[in-house]
């Protein structure tokens, strides 16, 4: 007998269709998705790119100045120390974004793995590892990060752990059910009879069934945690000023919101522009990733 | 004056693909104390017709665009909300297909029961807990509930399939309807159960002089019960009259088509057991569950044997048909004996290996010689892959193609199981039930096994469909010379495909022999029930035996 032919996308992907491409077709006839997506780009690629094209520095205090509104000069206004908002906002994108994207891919890995397979295996398996994930979650959030953050000193790298390590949690609740209901399918005991291995079925079979609600969840998750990074700054756990997160500005801009509402406004839309364009990706990426609707 | 007389009704299905004219022109009329069966294959419209009648369709996308519908004198189709519920209160009653997800599994069936009586719209006609409750008894005595007493405050899942069938039929004459409509209210059940229910509704027409409209797939249901008959196809009537007219003196194409689809009389391609070596040999199998409801209570057994000490052989080349009603473990065994369900005691023997107690695997080799065919074409196939997708996967697996000719194969096993291969880069979702069901069982072939359990393969098709399917599947296993197991619940199915058959009662054997001697001479009474209960598409047959209980 030949030895079992473990990868077989490159096969697929000859014959020009597989779930990943035919998903790509239709992402592109939808809009709303497309929009989402190059609005995130755009955003992705000015804050990396912050360092070089950003107008001002993000620390440079022009006491004399204090808070202004939009200007000629600063476009979007100036704090109360005289720093440059539009610089300041490039800067905190940067902050925000990445603990949205790297804390939300740490959760979406650990948890879907996790929760894949506990459901997928049941019995014994699965209570152990869904008691694991209860304890984690009677943890006291803040005790851990605090524990955390003196043990090893506060560092940004750490805060992206810590949240992540907290998110997946939901994830592998959701990811588990969905199994759970997936793995007495018909389908999945057909794998079975051809002798697939358990690991092929869970890859092959259960995952990509379980995208829809993941990925619903995950536009969920990406700005509940751009939150979390600013409440834990604001308690002093996360980044410190003068480096700034949209979190932080919006916490800042509330304080001040009566005299200087452009300190609240703009930071505020940079965070929701980023949170409409996840929300349209992410229902456009749902649908496309479903044969089930129409592909025109 | 017939109670309800339909007119030129239109229903219309507005779509973004376009109108679909879900029923078109159906005309028809149904008297107090007469049955009017409509019978058609999944997408004929008589499902529609019905609901439209008691406004219970999604509108949008649904619009009646013509038609009369006058019951007693008043068109449904024109009558307001709150007339309507009238209706639906007082005269007309609908039994659903599905017992088990009609009935709220959260409420008693007493408290379903008495609901509209006591919530009646028409403060006059509510009625008091009490009196509601009495009569609710009376009937649920009336449709062979026994001790009605204590099962008023039973939930529905303590119920069995049958008597949750028997729940609803009497939720359904609680009011008292006048015509009550009946969407195919035996498909769900098992053959002995079905009869009786049939049996019931007919005998409660009698008693109380309603109309009833029985909706079913399936001429052979309405042969014994209907006066009249229509025949629908696409939306339109094919044939009308009366019951014996359209059996006997049939003159559509289309109802000759549905009566010579309804697989009869024995196999006509005589088995091939000349050849005498046993390929599969099962020895005292044992397959036990544990019970979750009886851990606790320590009394009685622990243990829900689905597969009770079962031995049994399967000869090269042979069809052998394996009959039980559900809950008889005729899955299940079939399940252990392709080591899909860890089995308890005794071995499978396969071409003189020993599978019982080989890991994983070391059954991967012979994963590929054995194959099964699911009942559900709808779960069988993985909805987010290609048909591409599906049938190379067992291909590559298990090297019988390679990357460069994998094309090529799975194209061959497409024109075998009769797919345009031009329809390689769909997805499940696209297909007809049949159509999914030729995925599924070239999934099944692709490995070129020597055996293959099929189980209830064609419960979920058209009769039509379900006859083109029962051929595929002779017509492979000669030319690929398979040997096959084939688990139904439906005993003309199995008649007319297998060579031998092995009848399975809660876990056991009831009776075994070549097919045809077996319907000849059943020696087991439980045999003989499940013989005596399928239905046939003879209605003088079917009331002769009505009569006869």
């Amino acid at each position: 007998m030949a030895e079992p032919v473990k990868d077989m996308t490159k096969e697929f992907e000859e014959h020009g269709s597989s779930l990943w491409k035919d998903a790509w077709i239709k992402l592109r006839k939808n809009h709303m998705a497309l929009f989402g997506l190059s609005v995130l780009v755009i955003l992705i690629f000015s804050s990396l790119l912050t360092p070089w094209i950003a107008p001002y520095s993000y620390e440079a205090q022009n006491l004399d100045l204090g808070a202004t509104a939009p200007s000629m000069a600063h476009w979007l206004g100036t704090d109360i120390f005289g720093r440059d908002m539009l610089t300041r906002i490039m800067y905190g994108g940067r902050v925000s974004l990445m603990v949205g994207f790297i804390a939300t891919a740490v959760a979406l890995v650990i948890g879907i793995l996790w929760g894949a397979t506990a459901g997928f295996f049941g019995g014994r398996i699965d209570a152990l590892m869904m008691r694991i994930v209860d304890i984690l979650y009677a943890l006291p959030f803040m005790i851990f990060i605090v524990l955390l953050m003196v043990v090893f000193g506060r560092n940004i790298l750490l805060l992206f752990l810590a949240i992540g390590a907290v998110e997946w949690l939901t994830m592998a609740r959701i990811v588990r059910g969905q199994v759970m209901a997936l793995r007495n399918l018909e389908f999945v005991e057909a794998a079975n009879s051809l002798g697939l291995s358990q690991w092929t079925i869970i890859r092959r079979h259960i995952i990509p069934n379980t995208l829809g609600p993941v990925i619903v969840y995950t536009t969920l998750t990406i700005p509940s945690v751009m939150l979390l990074e600013a409440f834990l700054s604001f308690l002093g756990l996360g980044i410190q000023p003068p480096e700034s997160s949209w979190g932080l500005l919006i916490n800042y801009g509330v304080e001040t919101m009566e005299e200087y509402p452009w300190l609240l406004m703009f930071p505020g839309i940079a965070l929701s522009l980023t949170l409409f364009a996840l929300n349209f990706l992410g229902d456009g990426l749902r649908d496309a990733l479903d044969p089930r609707t129409s592909k025109d | 004056m017939a109670i309800l007389e339909v007119d030129g009704l239109k229903v219309y299905f507005h779509t973004r693909n376009g109108i679909v004219k879900a029923v078109d022109d159906v005309s028809f009329s149904v008297d107090s104390g007469e049955t009017l069966a409509i019978v058609g294959e999944s997408g004929s419209g008589k499902s529609v017709t019905c609901y439209s009648l008691l406004d219970l369709l999604p509108k949008p996308p649904a619009k009646i665009e013509g038609g009369t519908a006058l019951f007693n004198g008043k068109d449904l189709l024109t009558c307001n909300t709150a007339e309507m519920r009238e209706h639906r209160c007082n005269d007309i009653a609908v039994i659903f297909q599905d017992p088990m997800t009609s009935l709220n599994p959260f409420l008693t069936i007493g408290e379903q029961l008495i609901e509209p009586l006591i919530y009646h719209p028409n403060m006059d006609q509510r009625q008091g807990r009490s009196a509601a409750r009495e009569k609710a008894i009376a009937l649920l005595d009336e449709v062979g509930i026994i001790n009605p007493e204590n099962r008023f405050d039973s939930y529905p899942h303590e119920f069995s399939g049958g008597m949750r069938q028997r729940v609803m039929i009497a939720m359904a004459l609680i009011t008292e309807p006048k015509l009550l409509i009946c969407d195919e209210p035996t498909t769900a059940l098992d053959v002995t159960i079905q009869a009786q229910i049939l049996e019931l509704i007919k005998q409660l027409q009698q008693t109380r002089n309603v109309a009833v409209i029985f909706i079913s797939h399936d001429l052979g249901v309405v042969a014994g019960i209907a006066d009249k008959v229509i025949v629908m196809c696409e939306g339109t009537i094919r044939e009308a009259g009366d019951t014996d007219r359209v059996f006997y003196r049939t003159q559509d194409k289309y109802t000759k088509k549905l009566l010579d689809a309804i697989p009869e009389g024995p196999k006509t391609i005589l088995n091939r057991s000349d050849v005498s070596d046993n390929l599969v040999e099962v020895s005292h199998l044992k397959t036990y569950f544990i019970d979750q409801t009886h851990v606790q209570g320590g009394t009685g057994d622990r243990f829900i044997k689905a597969v009770d000490d079962i031995s049994l052989t399967i000869a090269r080349g042979e069809i052998l048909g394996l009959v039980g009603e559900s809950g008889s473990g005729k899955s299940t065994l079939g399940r252990s004996i392709l080591q899909l369900a860890p089995t308890t005691a005794g071995t499978v023997k396969f071409q003189g290996q020993t599978l019982t107690g080989l890991n994983p695997k070391q059954l991967v080799p012979w994963r590929k010689k054995m194959q099964m065919i699911f009942q559900d074409p709808y779960a069988s196939l993985n909805p987010r892959m290609t048909v591409f997708e599906t049938l190379s996967e067992p291909l590559l697996y298990h090297g019988v193609a390679t990357s460069k000719n994998i094309g090529h194969q799975v194209r061959q096993l497409m024109d075998d199981v009769g797919l345009a291969q031009s329809q390689l880069r769909k997805y499940p979702h696209e297909f007809s039930g049949g159509q999914r069901q030729r995925i599924a069982i070239g999934r099944a072939i692709a490995t070129k096994p020597d055996f293959i359990i099929a189980d209830e393969p064609v419960s979920a098709l058209d009769v039509t469909i379900q006859a083109q399917i029962l051929d595929l599947i002779l017509n492979l296993v000669e030319r690929h010379n398979l040997t096959m197991m084939f688990i139904s619940h439906d005993l003309s199915v199995v008649r007319y495909i297998s060579d031998r058959v092995i009848i399975m009662n809660r876990g056991v054997i009831v009776e075994q022999g070549k097919t045809e001697a077996v319907w000849a001479n059943p020696e087991a009474s439980y045999t003989k029930n499940l013989l005596a209960a399928i239905p046939l598409a003879d209605p003088e047959a079917e009331r002769a035996r009505i009569n006869n209980r």
